[in-house]
């Protein structure tokens, strides 16, 4: 059996700390509280950190930090490193205007579920989603949590191009597109919300730990949504996490 | 003013240290695959050694000077002429409005770089001028240079100390066998023990397949215990992955931040410019180290750097023994 925590060599300038050997809430609550407390320590020579579904990756500069000294940090903030409480975390609520150009699937996915259009878009927008990891594309979030009759397989024959802000089914997992691409994913519908802006001072509206739920809208809304997003002056709406 | 492309070579783009710090959210951190070379360029140029190079890959491109600047050129040898006459490697050179250098297919190496003096003027996109060509963002407009593209100079220095002593020998990139140190994990004990002693002992050869994002090579099977994929986690550069299929890939300046194969090894840094600059057909043997052992190799080659920042700012030969000059100054008058 292998015991979690573990700090693991991965080359002469990164460690790999794993927090178990699966995908959890409980896994993903320690991971951000240890990245938490990693980040506001601001120990020299680390150049990034990547925090995953179940460890994080330290890359660090060899020359101003060894190898001993960083398995010291990391082992000294994992003391620290308690059961995170969901309740309170950042939830991103992403408006969304689902069906018609924007879902072209969402008909099928419907009939996939055996629901109702209507039931569909209650079903995938009722309950927020938790934040796993960012990575594929920039901005791109594993989110966990969506309800299983949902998962329908990804298209056979890949969409050449999705534009960015699709919002998406593929099997177990659902997401938001952060920029054109290609996908096999099935679209139930788009945000209007930019959630990478490389002009932004913060590209990336979330990380890993925070959550996202979508609120459906209509068309008009989003074209007046669109219009301030485009103008700077449109703030997603940040609501407080509660059981 | 600055330098106008009149052909674009096969994979020019605009690259420094690389974009840190964004990969939580799934950035790439692009940058310079070679660090030494491009390193060194710098350093010839009196630059920074973490500033924006033109980065080019096996076929070079043909630059024309619109204004005055001091240049170094390094890596691969891509037997670069200005105006026609053969130009120094590994050399600040001194170029002049209307020069036109060109750069040829690499006779060595992969890939070659170039530092300007005055400094290319490319906006800094979240702290760096790296090109992030998934992104489209980041060194020149987001993508790499093409004909009749013209990139700025920021800065206008046509002075650096010590100019005569700014040459160095050029690195060989000539070998086509080599030996990587890696070392073991994160995911080794994903591997069996014979699938260990493949990778260890056993030739690889790099393929055609190898660009930015990573290189593919090819060589025996590399057994897995069960199946090849884990829970995705974080890529680190150098890292070593081996799929279903058996071969290993090499993650480099341009791999996605995380994914989902085993890695049965990491690369040492200090090797990771050998192994970039190793053409298709090279022959590659890993060796394991210790991470210890990896630092000291990775210190000592920064103490490597130490000593060419001393060599090319000692003042040169000609200066510090005068009667050498003046018998050359001699000669002058004799002709």
């Amino acid at each position: 059996m292998t015991e979690y925590p573990r700090i693991l060599a991965a080359g002469d300038s990164a460690i790999v700390v794993e927090f178990g050997n699966e995908i959890s809430p409980e896994i993903n609550g320690r991971i951000k509280s240890f990245s938490d407390t990693l980040k506001e320590t601001k120990i020299p020579g680390i150049t990034d950190i990547i925090p995953t579904f179940r460890s994080v990756l330290i890359s660090y500069e060899p020359v101003t930090l060894s190898y001993r000294e960083i398995i010291q940090y990391a082992e000294k903030l994992l003391k620290k490193v308690n059961e995170v409480k969901n309740e309170g975390r950042r939830v991103f609520r992403i408006p969304v205007c689902y069906g018609g150009e924007f879902g072209p699937d969402l008909e099928d996915v419907a009939k996939f579920a055996g629901l109702s259009v209507e039931e569909t878009i209650l079903l995938h927008s009722e309950k927020p989603y938790l934040i796993y990891m960012l990575g594929f594309l920039p901005g791109f979030a594993y989110l966990g949590g969506m309800d299983s009759r949902l998962a329908m397989p990804r298209l056979k024959n890949p969409r050449l191009k999705i534009e960015a802000g699709s919002v998406g089914i593929g099997g177990e997992s659902t997401g938001i597109y952060p920029m054109a691409s290609p996908a096999g994913w099935r679209l139930l519908g788009r945000t209007p919300v930019k959630t990478y802006d490389p002009q932004r001072e913060v590209p990336i509206l979330y990380e890993a730990g925070d959550y996202i739920q979508f609120v459906p809208i209509d068309r008009e809304e989003y074209d007046s949504i669109r219009k301030r997003v485009e103008e700077g002056t449109y703030e997603c709406e940040i609501a407080e996490y509660s059981e | 003013m600055g330098v106008l492309f009149h052909k674009s070579g096969l994979m020019t783009t605009v690259q420094d240290t690389g974009r840190t710090g964004f990969q939580k959210d799934g950035f790439s951190v692009s940058g310079i695959m070679d660090s030494r070379s491009a390193r060194i360029a710098n350093i010839l140029v009196d630059n920074p050694e973490h500033e924006a190079v033109i980065e080019f890959m096996l076929v070079g491109p043909t630059i024309e000077f619109t204004f005055d600047t001091i240049i170094a050129i390094t890596g691969g040898d891509f037997e670069p002429t200005i105006n026609g006459k053969p130009a120094p490697m590994y050399t600040a050179i001194y170029v002049n409005e209307g020069d036109i250098l060109e750069l040829k297919f690499a006779r060595t190496g992969i890939w070659g770089y170039i530092a300007f003096s005055s400094r290319l003027d490319v906006p800094v996109v979240m702290g760096s001028r790296s090109t992030n060509l998934k992104c489209g963002i980041g060194g020149f407009h987001g993508r790499k240079l093409e004909k009749d593209d013209q990139i700025w100079f920021r800065a206008k220095k046509l002075y650096i100390p010590s100019f005569l002593s700014r040459t160095i020998p050029e690195d060989d990139f000539s070998q086509s066998e080599k030996t990587i140190r890696v070392i073991s994990g994160p995911q080794d004990d994903y591997f069996t023990k014979k699938g260990i002693k493949t990778f260890l002992e056993s030739e690889f050869v790099i393929t055609s397949e190898s660009d930015r994002m990573g290189f593919r090579l090819d060589g025996p099977e590399i057994e897995h215990k069960k199946g090849s994929d884990i829970i995705s986690d974080g890529i680190p550069m150098g890292a070593i992955q081996v799929p279903a299929h058996g071969k290993p890939i090499i993650m480099l300046a341009d791999r996605q931040t995380t994914g989902g194969y085993a890695k049965i090894a990491t690369v040492a840094s200090v090797d990771i410019p050998k192994l970039v600059q190793s053409r298709e057909g090279t022959r590659i043997r890993f060796k394991a180290i210790s991470v210890n052992d990896a630092q000291m190799e990775y210190k000592k080659e920064e103490r490597a750097f130490d000593k060419i920042r001393e060599i090319i700012h000692r003042p040169c030969r000609e200066v510090i023994e005068p009667r050498i000059t003046a018998r050359r100054i001699m000669q002058l008058f004799n002709d």
